[in-house]
């Protein structure tokens, strides 16, 4: 067998991993069919070891295979000529190891600042460009975007990040159990990322947490699901000039934070999650109240997307802007909430068989265009969704009264042990991967945001726009720079 | 149009009135507060936690409560900014209302300049996107720093004051420094949030550039992980009406 097969939140040997040439991986991923979620590289001695992991979404599988580059070789023939959803991991590869993927299209830096960065450039008359960032005009993290316009209208648009490279998977492997650096990797999905970690982290010690700590971990991610779709619907209400919209989803939003803060002290949830376990209980009391506070913001959700909605100027702004086919969407690799508005039916939480979550008998939605508004109508119908299963957790919690939130995790990871992490956060899957060395240390730690993928979604969405419904479409994803850039 | 209005009448108002002492939820995690007794310096992700003599330092603080035991508790003063670095250092029986006290020192040219109004622009070097969530809070309906005069702008030359959150990666140096040369004087820096102050829990990263702290003189210094709205605009707030 070329591969080993797994699930998520499971630890194998990396022993056991096969290594097979690049070849096989090559035909093996034609015949699969399946979604690429890893590869990456790993120094072993003086040779380099690409890890690849694939998601098999219809029965919630991971493939994980293996491929060694010796000293001597620094090239191989790409994917990405074949399978554009490659293409960033390709050039993500290629910047931490230096081994070259032959007859890449685009081979350019993720992360690392260059001063002679070529832009993809178009010539002709009344051709222009319109370069903003990495500093942009509202309150928000630096990227550099480059559009190549005629008139009014997008041609390409080039997005150059890696302005808030903070190295952050060599930082995570200098200490054990590191939850709070975890959590701060990327400030918006605090609780995903810090259960992607804890998870990893878990799996890896062989620690199995209590349901109790099982189930408020979730109530938490979908809180912070709710809390992100409200204050991004805000946002979009705000780029089309729709004030009303943005100052009533803002303040909603902050009812969600703020009974955050009651259960954790934060208004993220920073504090929460920590391997074994969580540190602060919801009992019975503040269980009422978050059902009693889900309640109303159900209904101001309801009553603010009705009206705005049955707006003419609201429609004719959001629909048929910013589309990606599913087409493109499913070529590109897209992923999490941005690839089910293009009509891509993933979801982590289902897909990977999470008991917690599939035992719920929550419907999933939706028929979608791939436009503004339909990942508008997307995150209203994912807040709704979120809140059903908000509650159903809760009334679940009451079932494990007695057992304890935080056990003590187990001191030693597993030796030469990797595991696979991966949670559906707001924007979409997270993916962890820990991998320990001969004595149980982290040797290497890799990070997928689900930005990562869908930023070039971003790029193919704009075109054909006009320049000034890039905001707009920028909004409608809200991906993450500290995400992509680690 | 008349649902519309409908919608307006159902949020009724949604402001905080009084900012300055406006409520806080008991659970939030302020200003600290250390007896004597045992101190585990190990606990502290951040290091800004010491034994002997006992102190946290609210510059690394992410006032994420490991550390809570016999000796220390937190209250949820939420007043945190200083103006001083050493004002953040926390000591043994230092309660939260002399800390507020002491923490801004009064600027007769800042009062005489910047007190009716201030606008400032931001600069995320690296930032996780938290102080930018909180930042964009502050100008939300329920906290509306607007109506103090305290506004981000877009362009820097519009900006009488920068705010930096982020622990200032190298690759965002250089914007960084280019922007603070935009402004026009006289300007004010700000740093926000645990990260800005101290590099935080990325303090030990390689990949950072803070030589622009060692150029440039820092006037206000906003602790938090992310920083919370009140903590931002009642920091600033008496940083420029403070007499």
């Amino acid at each position: 067998m070329n591969w080993v097969i797994t699930e998520n939140n499971k630890k194998i040997n990396t022993l056991e991993i096969p290594t097979i040439s690049i070849d096989e991986i090559k035909s093996d991923f034609e015949k699969f069919n399946f979604r690429l979620v890893g590869f990456f590289g790993k120094e072993e001695f003086e040779n380099i070891r690409l890890f690849v992991v694939l998601c098999d979404d219809k029965v919630g599988k991971l493939y994980i295979t293996s491929s060694l580059f010796t000293r001597e070789v620094k090239t191989y023939e790409s994917f990405t000529q074949k399978f554009p959803q490659f293409h960033m991991f390709e050039r993500e590869f290629f910047e931490q190891f230096g081994i070259k993927p032959l007859n890449h299209p685009w081979l350019k830096p993720v992360r690392k600042n260059l001063d002679d960065y070529e832009f993809f450039e178009m010539k002709g008359e009344e051709v222009h460009q319109v370069a903003v960032g990495p500093i942009h005009a509202g309150v928000i993290e630096p990227g550099h975007f480059r559009f190549m316009c005629h008139g009014e209208k997008v041609y390409d648009l080039e997005i150059m990040l890696g302005y808030q490279h903070k190295g952050v998977e060599e930082l995570i492997i200098k200490n054990k159990y590191n939850n709070r650096l975890a959590e701060s990797i990327c400030g918006d999905s605090v609780i995903a990322y810090n259960m992607a970690y804890s998870q990893a982290m878990e799996a890896l010690s062989e620690t199995t947490i209590t349901n109790k700590a099982q189930i408020i971990r979730r109530v938490a991610l979908e809180m912070e699901r709710i809390a992100i779709h409200i204050g991004d619907m805000g946002a979009i209400a705000g780029d089309i000039a729709y004030q009303m919209g943005a100052s009533i989803f803002g303040v909603t939003r902050t009812l969600v934070i703020n009974t955050m803060l009651e259960i954790s002290g934060s208004r993220f949830g920073r504090g929460l999650i920590n391997v074994g376990g969580v540190n602060f209980d919801i009992n019975q009391n503040l269980s009422n109240k978050i059902v009693e506070m889900l309640d109303e913001v159900s209904k101001t959700v309801d009553r603010t997307t009705n009206v705005m909605l049955k707006s003419s100027t609201v429609i004719s702004r959001l629909e048929r802007t910013g589309v990606v086919n599913s087409d493109n969407a499913g070529a590109i690799g897209a992923v999490g909430m941005a690839a089910r508005a293009s009509g891509i039916d993933i979801d982590s939480r289902f897909d990977l068989n999470d008991k917690w979550y599939t035992e719920l008998n929550v419907v999933k939605p939706f028929k979608a265009t791939g436009d503004v508004h339909s990942r508008f109508k997307l995150r209203y119908k994912e807040i709704k969704q979120s809140i059903k299963i908000v509650k159903k957790l809760l009334k679940k919690l009451e079932d494990f009264n007695n057992e304890a939130i935080l056990i003590q995790p187990n001191s030693n990871l597993a030796e030469n042990a990797m595991a696979v992490s991966i949670v559906e956060g707001w924007r979409g899957e997270i993916v962890h991967i820990a991998i320990t060395g001969m004595n149980g240390e982290l040797i290497r730690y890799k990070i997928k945001d689900p930005s990562f993928n869908n930023w070039y979604m971003l790029a193919l969405a704009v075109r054909n726009n006009g320049v000034s419904d890039f905001p707009l479409c920028n909004k409608s994803y809200n991906l993450s720079y500290c995400g992509n850039d680690l | 149009m008349l649902d519309t209005l409908k919608l307006k009448y159902f949020q009724g108002k949604q402001y905080i009135p009084d900012i300055i002492n406006a409520p806080m939820r008991e659970q939030f995690r302020g200003i600290p507060i250390i007896k004597t007794g045992n101190i585990d310096e190990a606990i502290c992700p951040t290091g800004a936690l010491k034994s002997n003599p006992a102190s946290i330092d609210l510059g690394k603080c992410t006032l994420c409560g490991a550390c809570k035991s016999e000796a220390i508790s937190f209250s949820n003063n939420y007043k945190l900014s200083a103006t001083q670095r050493e004002t953040l250092i926390i000591t043994e029986n230092l309660t939260p209302e002399d800390y507020e006290k002491m923490a801004i020192k009064a600027r007769n040219e800042i009062r005489k300049v910047f007190s009716k109004s201030l606008k400032l622009r931001q600069v995320s070097a690296g930032g996780c996107n938290g102080c930018e969530m909180e930042l964009n809070a502050c100008s939300n309906c329920n906290f509306d720093m607007g109506r103090f005069g305290i506004d981000f702008v877009a362009s820097p030359r519009h900006a009488d004051g920068l705010v930096i959150t982020g622990p200032i990666t190298k690759n965002m140096a250089y914007a960084l420094e280019d922007c603070y040369k935009s402004l026009p004087e006289p300007k004010i820096v700000i740093l926000a949030g645990a990260c800005a102050i101290s590099g935080g829990v990325f303090q030990d990263s390689t990949e950072l550039d803070r030589s622009f702290l060692e150029k440039y003189p820092i006037d206000l210094y906003i602790p938090g992980c992310p920083i919370h709205p009140l903590t931002f605009i009642n920091g600033v707030l008496s940083f420029i009406t403070k007499k």
